[in-house]
């Protein structure tokens, strides 16, 4: 495996992981947190939005992000075929 | 004996031969099996282990009442401790599985080519680990005592004897498996009681959505949703309002969140439950899978939080406040109420000698006068402890005997599950790291098994002494632990991985930088070691309660974190880069290919 392809994939894996930690900050620290208050005054069924996201809507977030992070770096290791046989 | 003791006699006896006949079936014949469970368990497995591992006493038993009594303050709790999974699937599970070796000192050790950079880390590791699990001996304890009617310590004694028999006999493979059957104890535990409360309430079964339900009062609906009723109820009686009361400014709930989430990241009995699945990619998936049977309980959490507090405000305040018929008679005070008395959890005390019971927040001075107008003579509720949130969950509900035996199940699964995981990280920095890898680097593999089965025993034996004689400062240390973690070893770990140029005297300087500054945040608030009388805050400077912005204490290791990597980076840059063949190092771990089983050599 020559160094670039090596640097390639490393990049790859580096801007997913800055787009998933992106998402995985804007729906803790940013609707939770951050924006809770405006977030408050939009309801969700019998829920507070800003709530919702505290308590609910970042755990569901981030088991998603997870399946999603798993999926496509096995699509990056076959791209440069770095995976285990 | 009554039917309920027969139960929960019954489901905890049965409980604990399962544990035993695990014990027995897996026994570890190898080094490899008894740190990794021989790295062959399947991700699904693993990730329900890792379920259990993870969710200790505290999340257990007192998650819910923090969230009933906190509200959205208790936000930093359910987004650190399962928010933390992300980075540690992102960010560290797969390369230090690549890496391939039994302990996570070992990393650092290797990775930093410096034995003292290992031995610095199995402190951190140590000393992390002994402040959880001094929680865990006394969650044992406790439930013991309080349903089981045997003295603390002979309930103490017990748990010890069951995790001795399976983590000595069978290391990692036995505790993998016990951690599976305590896994589905506990969920069964939790959830069982929540959908008939949710039911009862909402008449919605899921109680992540009955929370989010219209409320039904005793069979009528009322028109408005769980929360907004709660909401009402609550600040109607001068409490803070569920919805947004904060814990501290947004400051401290910020890094309370982040301090937990790299806490759960850097926390080593967790990092090792990777090691024990066959391949990288199996890395990635367990830790989702990890996450969605945590997320099963920390969903649930908040409405049997609310539910609980919204059944336990109904209880006492039957009827509209300042009429005389608005408040419970003590006399007529249900059956679990009594119960929870005598065990100390709750205590009535009649100000104003009506016989009825006044449950309001007397610490707010409008409510307090307008309560004065009534007639009362402050908040009668002189204690609520918090755990009785979920211990009395199905009996305030009034559900049937057997539910309650399985809440009890549940609580000893929770801490056992936990403890055992806890004192492996331990015992096997102990024979590994320190005995195999520092002192005697030519001790046989049979030698190395039996050392680390000796160590594991003096480590169930430190911490039961600790759990009958818990220092001060056992109730707070759950989250100080998270503190430690997140200060010292997360960022050892991942610029390990992520850095390339961090060397040898950046790590070492990083963490010893990290969990100093975090410990002395801790102990000029709470004792120097949690003595009592030696704290040392200094108003007159500047530096009284949380001073660092309104910081407090357990939320501090967000703060210790950034020291470590500031300091580390500074150091790093100042000093010569880590040779080249470290540099090699990282780049293989950083690709999954010829990732082998995992193994000491």
């Amino acid at each position: 495996m020559t160094p670039e392809k090596r640097a390639d994939y490393w990049r790859a894996n580096l801007r997913l992981l800055a787009v998933l930690l992106t998402i995985w900050f804007v729906v803790s620290y940013g609707f939770g947190i951050i924006l809770v208050e405006p977030l408050n005054a939009i309801s969700l069924g019998g829920y507070k939005l800003g709530f919702w996201f505290a308590q609910q809507g970042s755990i569901y977030t981030f088991v998603v992000l997870i399946f999603v992070y798993a999926a496509n770096m096995n699509r990056l290791d076959k791209k440069f075929d770095v995976g285990e046989e | 004996m009554t039917p309920l003791d027969m139960w929960t006699y019954g489901v905890v006896g049965a409980t604990f031969a399962l544990y035993i006949g695990i014990a027995i079936w897996a026994r570890a014949g190898s080094t490899g099996e008894f740190y990794v469970a021989g790295g062959g368990v399947h991700p699904v497995a693993n990730g329900m282990a890792t379920g259990a591992d993870w969710m200790s006493a505290a999340s257990f038993i007192s998650m819910a009442g923090l969230i009933a009594f906190n509200g959205y303050g208790a936000s930093v709790f359910l987004m650190g401790w399962t928010g933390g999974y992300v980075l540690l699937a992102l960010l560290l599970a797969p390369y230090l599985r690549k890496f391939g070796k039994f302990t996570v000192p070992e990393f650092i050790g290797d990775r930093y080519y410096s034995q003292s950079a290992r031995i610095v880390a199995v402190i951190c590791l140590i000393l992390a680990s002994i402040t959880y699990v001094i929680g865990q001996m006394k969650g044992i304890g406790v439930a013991f005592s309080r349903f089981l009617e045997v003295p603390y310590d002979t309930g103490l004694y017990i748990g010890m004897g069951i995790v001795a028999i399976y983590a000595v006999l069978g290391g990692m493979k036995g505790i993998t498996y016990t951690q599976i059957a305590q896994y589905v104890v506990m969920i069964f535990a939790y959830t069982v009681p929540a959908v008939f409360i949710s039911l009862n309430l909402t008449g919605n079964p899921l109680p992540q959505l009955g929370l989010g339900s219209e409320y039904i009062q005793n069979g009528v609906a009322t028109g408005m949703s769980l929360l907004d009723k709660l909401d009402q109820v609550v600040t109607d009686l001068g409490f803070k309002e569920y919805t947004t009361q904060t814990m501290g400014n947004s400051l401290n709930m910020f890094a309370y969140t982040l301090s937990l989430m790299i806490g759960t990241a850097g926390l080593p009995h967790v990092i090792i439950r990777f090691f024990t699945v066959p391949k990288v990619r199996d890395a990635r998936y367990s830790a989702g899978w990890a996450l969605v049977f945590i997320a099963l309980l920390y969903t649930t959490a908040p409405a049997v939080g609310a539910m609980a507090r919204l059944n336990l405000m109904d209880t006492i305040q039957i009827g509209p406040i300042g009429s005389v018929e608005g408040n419970l008679l003590y006399d007529e005070r249900p059956e679990w109420f009594k119960k929870w008395e005598e065990t100390g959890l709750l205590q009535f005390e009649d100000k104003n000698g009506d016989g009825r019971i006044q449950y309001y927040n007397d610490a707010d001075p409008e409510f307090a006068a307008e309560a004065e107008s009534y007639g009362w003579a402050g908040n009668e509720m002189v204690k609520v402890d918090r755990d009785i949130m979920v211990l009395a969950n199905p009996e305030i509900a009034g559900l049937p005997a057997w539910v309650i035996a399985l809440v009890v199940a549940g609580g000893l699964a929770a801490a056992l599950s936990t403890a055992a995981g806890l004192l492996l990280a331990i015992s096997s920095a102990i024979s590994h790291d320190l005995l195999k890898g520092v002192m005697m680097p030519k001790i046989s593999e049979k030698n190395e098994l039996m050392a680390g089965r000796v160590s594991m025993l003096v480590a169930i034996m430190v911490a039961g002494y600790l759990g009958l004689n818990p220092p001060g400062f056992a109730a707070g240390t759950v989250a100080i632990a998270f503190g430690l973690a997140a200060s010292s070893l997360f960022p050892a770990l991942m610029m390990g991985i992520f850095a390339t140029r961090m060397n040898k005297a950046g790590a070492v300087a990083g963490m010893i930088a990290g969990i100093t500054v975090t410990l002395l945040y801790v102990f000029q608030h709470k004792g120097i070691f949690f003595v009592p009388g030696t704290s040392f805050l200094m108003p007159e400077m500047g530096m009284g309660q949380d001073w660092f912005f309104g910081i407090s204490p357990n939320a501090f290791g967000a703060v210790g974190a950034v020291v470590n990597f500031t300091v580390a980076i500074i150091v790093a840059k100042l000093t010569a880069p880590p040779p080249e063949h470290i540099q090699h190092l990282v780049e293989d771990v950083r690709i999954p290919r010829g990732a082998g089983e995992a193994g000491g050599h």
